[in-house]
């Protein structure tokens, strides 16, 4: 699959193929560089494949997905909408909620969902009056909100400080767990995809092929210092050696 | 609005108006300079009491046909403004004509539309409109351009239409530039407006003032400049308030909130 323009185009991904299971939790970790971003935009459809093709359940992409949530390394919380109004979002663009939405009606839907990842007293909040991580926050609630199949999270902690990010890991495993949907999490930090899925795939680059599936057997629910035992730096360490290797 | 801003906001602009005057009228009287060169502001105040009632009528009607000509700019330059920032071919096709369009200084338009539409308010509208669509055209278009591609792929993510990703994305982020335009566009309508008036109205503060200047009134050509002045701070006050109210999520960085 190539992607790209004209002369800049480079052949970003190669016969990949990721099977998840429903409620499953996967992670795609590589270097910079290897088109996990790619991988991710072109399996939400959001870019369209130059060459080659993708298919997800049997289906050609043609198009954006209609039961996908998307968060980014950004937050890209609209600035003019206060923190409830941005998780309304998608609900006036997605069908069914769309037809004759009412804000009223949603409403209650939207706080609680942002009152689950700990945004109590906030949801009336302009972005700039939140901090960095309650912004991913609200950003992750609006990716939820239409109750999409699959959730796709581009390095939704890249942004953040290593205190912050693993408060954010907590939120996330949590949400997960409570509403059991499919995530599809994008990274290049390697504890951060130990912990929070339940299949990791290693990346190369230049094509970007998948050069290992490693199941974490970590039993859940897992807790913070899971990531300091021996077991859980033994599996982070030898997904660094592949990506080292290739 | 507490002491220290109340001092700032109201009392400093006020106490430097009241300095202007007075310099003024000192200058005057110290060098003795003739009413038919600069006339005191006593003069020029004591010229607009005595002809309140003219002033007022040839005031109402250039406020009406310049605020007619800037809503007429509204509509027209927001919906162009749409267009033009909507596709691409559409602006490479229009800007160039809109560029050479604004060249045109309106004043050498004025008596053509004299000749359309004969001497009377309709030409003072209509140059109130052309001089003042163009920098909201401009400014929307510019908006939409600029609009975060991030932005829109939250939306494109959800599958939404261009339609839906302009009217939750592209509009509201160019809000801020087009009430900006408007501050611009409304003190430029007020200027086509007068200057079409001086050059062939039946009434307006510009025709007042031609007629003054004709019979050596000056104080009235300066009075008729004081309420030029007091009216382009009220309109340009008006539109800085509706901005505010509605694009307050633009200026965080000024306001307390």
């Amino acid at each position: 699959m190539a992607y790209g323009r004209g002369a800049a185009a480079v052949k970003a991904i190669e016969d990949v193929s990721l099977d998840v299971a429903r409620g499953e939790f996967i992670a795609v970790v590589g270097p910079s560089g290897c088109g996990k971003s790619s991988l991710m935009k072109l399996i939400s459809g959001l870019h369209a494949p130059l060459a080659g093709s993708l298919t997800v359940e049997g289906r050609p992409v043609s198009g954006p997905l209609k039961s996908v949530g998307m968060a980014f390394q950004n937050s890209n919380l609209l600035p003019w909408r206060s923190a409830l109004d941005n998780v309304l979002l998608p609900l006036e663009i997605v069908e069914p909620y769309r037809r004759g939405f009412k804000r009223e009606k949603y409403k209650g839907k939207a706080v609680d969902l942002l009152h689950s990842v700990g945004l109590h007293g906030f949801t009336d909040k302009f972005p700039w009056e939140l901090s960095g991580g309650m912004q991913q926050r609200t950003s992750i609630c609006r990716a939820l909100i239409h109750e999409p199949e699959i959730l796709m999270l581009d390095e939704p902690f890249g942004a953040l400080d290593a205190f912050t990010r693993e408060e954010l890991w907590c939120a996330l495993r949590d949400l997960q767990s409570q509403r059991r949907v499919t995530v599809m999490l994008v990274t290049h930090d390697l504890r951060e995809a130990v912990f929070l899925a339940d299949t990791v795939y290693v990346m190369s680059s230049r094509p970007g092929r998948i050069v290992q599936r490693r199941e974490i057997d970590i039993p859940r629910p897992r807790d913070l210092e899971v990531t300091y035992t021996q077991h859980f730096q033994d599996i982070v360490h030898e997904l660094r050696t592949l990506i080292g290797k290739h | 609005m507490d002491r220290r801003e109340f001092g700032i906001k109201v009392a400093s602009p006020a106490v430097f108006t009241v300095l202007l005057f007075l310099v003024w009228e000192l200058v005057c009287k110290a060098l003795d300079i003739p009413l038919t060169i600069l006339p005191a502001p006593s003069d020029v105040f004591a010229a607009l009491w005595q002809y309140r009632a003219p002033i007022v009528d040839n005031s109402w009607v250039t406020l009406w046909t310049t605020l007619a000509g800037f809503l007429i700019a509204t509509v027209f330059g927001l919906l162009l403004g749409i267009g033009v920032g909507w596709h691409r071919a559409l602006y490479a096709g229009i800007y160039p004509v809109l560029i050479g369009f604004n060249s045109v200084p309106k004043v050498a338009v004025v008596p053509v539309l004299i000749l359309w539409f004969g001497i009377g308010e309709i030409p003072a509208v209509l140059t109130a409109f052309l001089i003042s669509f163009f920098p909201i055209v401009v400014n929307v278009a510019t908006g939409l351009a600029t609009t975060e591609p991030e932005l829109e792929d939250v939306l494109r993510a959800l599958g939404a239409s261009k339609l839906d990703i302009m009217r939750k994305v592209g509009i509201p982020r160019s809000l801020p530039y087009f009430f900006g335009s408007l501050k611009v566009a409304i003190t430029l309508a007020f200027v086509g407006a007068v200057v079409s008036e001086t050059v062939g109205a039946n009434k307006g503060i510009g025709k007042l003032m031609l007629d003054a200047q004709a019979a050596f009134q000056v104080p009235i050509v300066f009075a008729g400049l004081l309420v030029l002045a007091v009216l382009g701070i009220v309109l340009y006050a008006a539109t800085a308030m509706i901005e505010a109210r509605f694009t307050g999520w633009a200026f965080r960085g000024q306001t307390n909130r």
